[in-house]
C-alpha cells in the first residue's frame, strides 16, 4: 500500500493533466486552478521540511564539532534573525532592521560572490583557452571574438559585431536548439516513465 | 624552470591580481565607450516606444542582489521610459531575494520621475508592484488566469479590486507584454507557461553568463527581443537617452576583457614557444 497509492495517485493526477491541458473548459479550467493551489500547498510543507534539515544539519554539526562548524552557528542565527526581524511586529518585512540588514548586509554579500566569477573566469580563460588542437582553436577564436565585441575597436567594430552576433545567431543557437529538443525529448519520456509508474526512484527505497 | 614554463604555470593570485588593477582604473580614468545596439534590444526599446499612454505592461523583476550589476541598469532604464510614455506599469518579481530590491528600484524610479520628466507616476494608479510569491511556474500560470489567483492583494497589503489601474484588468489578455529580467531559469518558465500556453508577447534581459541560451527562443518568435549582459543593459541606456551605471560599468567591462584577452594571447604565445623548444630538443638528440 505505501508504494502503490503513490503509483496511483501519480498516474490520475498525470494523465488527468496531460489531459487538461488539451481540453480549454471551464470544469477543466477549474480543476486545473484547484491542482496549483493544492501545488503551492505541498510546497509549503516541503519548505518546512527544508527548515527542520537546515537545523538538524547544522544543529548536529555544532554539537558533534564537525569541520566548520562555526560557519554552521553563523548560519542559524542568521536564518532565525531574519526570521525574527522579518515576522517582528515593529515593521516586519518593511522594517527599519530588516532593510538595514538586506540592503547592507545581503545585497552586498550576494553581489561580491557573483563579481567573484570575473576573477575566476579571467584565470580558467588563461589555462583553458589554448590552440592544442583544431577544435581548441575554434573555441578560442569564438571567445576572442565575442569578448572583442565589448572593446572599441574603431573601424573593426561593426564587422567584429556582426560575426559575434552571427556566432550567436547560428551555431550558437543551432547547438542551443539540439540540446534544447533533446532535453525537452528527454523530459516527456521521463515524465511518461514516472506516470507509467516505469521509473519509481522517486518512492525511495523503503 | 624555463620563461615559457613560468608563464604556463603561472599562479591564479597573479591574474586576479592584474585583474584587480585594470578594473580599478575605470573608476578614476573617464571615456565614452562606443555602442551600437543590436537588432534584438532595439526590438525591446522599439516595442515599448510603440506602445500608447495608458496601455499596460507587465515587468518582472526575477534577478536576486547576485545579477543587480547587470540588470538594474536595465531595470531603472526600462521603468523610466514606462513612466515616462505614461504606460500602466504591473511589476513583480520571481526571485525570492529580490522582493525588497524590487519594490524600491520601482519607487526610488517613480520619485525620480519628478526631476527628470515634472511628474511622479503614482502608485495604484500608474503602476503597482505585487511582490514575490513563490513557485514562479505556477504563478506565471496562475496570471494566465487572474491576476487574483497568484497575488489577491499588491506588495503593501492592498486588494487587488481596490487599486484603480487593476480595475478590469483580469490577465494577459489585457496586457500589451511581458519583460522578464532574469538571471537564471524564471526565464524558460516565462517561456514555457507564458509564452506557450497563453501566448504572452515576451522578451528577455538576461546576465552576460545566461543569454546565449535564450537566442533560440528570439529567432523562433517565442521571445521579440533579448537584452544581454551589461553590455545590453548600456546599450538600453544608450537608446533611451538614459546614461547610468551600466555606461558607466563599459570602461571596466573593457578594461576587465582586454586584460583577459592579453592573458590568453600570453598563455598561447608560451604554450608555442614551449612546443618549439621542446621540438628543437627532440631533433638535436
Amino acid at each position: 500500500m505505501k508504494r502503490q497509492i503513490p503509483l496511483v495517485l501519480v498516474f490520475i493526477f498525470g494523465m488527468l493533466l496531460a489531459i487538461q491541458y488539451f481540453v480549454p473548459s471551464e470544469p477543466s479550467q477549474r480543476g486545473y486552478e484547484f491542482v496549483l493551489d493544492w501545488i503551492t500547498i505541498i510546497g509549503i510543507f516541503a519548505m518546512v521540511l527544508g527548515i527542520w534539515s537546515q537545523v538538524h544539519v547544522g544543529w548536529s554539526k555544532i554539537k558533534h564539532r564537525s569541520e566548520n562548524w562555526q560557519y554552521s552557528i553563523v548560519a542559524l542565527v542568521s536564518m532565525f534573525a531574519m526570521i525574527a526581524f522579518g515576522l517582528s511586529p515593529f515593521g516586519g518585512l518593511q522594517g527599519t532592521i530588516f532593510r538595514l540588514i538586506y540592503n547592507n548586509v545581503f545585497i552586498p554579500i550576494q553581489a561580491t560572490i557573483f563579481s567573484l566569477l570575473a576573477f575566476y573566469i579571467a584565470s580558467a580563460s588563461y589555462r583553458a583557452f589554448r590552440a592544442r588542437s583544431a577544435v581548441s582553436t575554434v573555441l578560442l577564436v569564438a571567445a576572442l571574438l565575442l569578448m572583442l565585441r565589448v572593446l572599441p575597436m574603431g573601424p573593426l567594430a561593426d564587422p567584429i559585431s556582426s560575426i559575434g552576433s552571427w556566432m550567436l545567431l547560428v551555431p550558437n543557437l543551432a547547438a542551443k536548439r539540439a540540446i534544447a529538443i533533446g532535453v525537452g525529448l528527454g523530459g516527456v519520456a521521463t515524465a511518461l516513465k514516472i506516470v507509467l509508474g516505469i521509473e519509481r526512484s522517486y518512492l525511495g527505497k523503503d | 624552470m624555463t620563461f615559457n614554463e613560468r608563464l604556463l604555470a603561472l599562479d591564479r593570485r597573479w591574474v586576479f591580481l592584474v585583474l584587480t588593477i585594470f578594473v580599478i582604473i575605470p573608476i578614476f580614468v573617464k571615456f565614452a565607450v562606443p555602442l551600437s545596439p543590436p537588432k534584438e534590444v532595439r526590438d525591446v526599446y522599439n516595442f515599448i516606444e510603440d506602445l500608447k499612454p495608458g496601455d499596460y505592461i507587465l515587468i518582472s523583476l526575477d534577478y536576486d542582489p547576485g545579477s543587480l550589476a547587470e540588470l538594474h541598469p536595465v531595470a531603472m532604464a526600462m521603468l523610466e521610459q514606462c513612466y515616462a510614455k505614461k504606460l500602466k506599469v504591473i511589476t513583480l518579481t520571481l526571485s525570492q531575494t529580490g522582493a525588497q530590491m524590487a519594490e524600491e528600484a520601482v519607487r526610488d524610479v517613480a520619485d525620480s520621475c519628478l526631476v527628470y520628466h515634472g511628474f511622479k507616476p503614482v502608485p495604484g494608479i500608474d503602476y503597482v508592484y505585487l511582490g514575490y510569491k513563490p513557485y514562479p511556474g505556477l504563478i506565471i500560470l496562475g496570471m494566465g488566469m487572474n491576476f487574483r489567483i497568484p497575488f489577491p492583494q499588491d506588495y503593501n497589503g492592498t486588494t487587488l479590486d481596490s487599486i484603480p489601474m487593476m480595475r478590469g484588468i483580469k490577465n494577459y489578455d489585457n496586457i500589451k507584454g511581458v519583460i522578464s529580467l532574469s538571471a537564471g531559469n524564471v526565464s524558460d518558465m516565462w517561456v514555457a507557461d507564458g509564452n506557450g500556453r497563453y501566448n504572452v508577447k515576451l522578451a528577455f534581459a538576461q546576465t552576460g553568463v545566461g543569454v546565449a541560451d535564450y537566442y533560440p527562443y528570439y529567432q523562433s518568435g517565442q521571445i521579440f527581443g533579448i537584452i544581454g549582459g551589461m553590455k545590453g543593459a548600456a546599450e538600453y541606456e544608450y537608446l533611451c537617452k538614459n546614461p547610468g551605471t551600466a555606461t558607466d560599468a563599459m570602461r571596466t567591462q573593457v578594461f576587465a576583457h582586454a586584460v583577459v584577452i592579453v592573458f590568453i594571447i600570453i598563455g598561447n604565445l608560451a604554450f608555442f614557444l614551449g612546443r618549439r623548444a621542446k621540438a628543437r630538443t627532440q631533433e638535436s638528440k
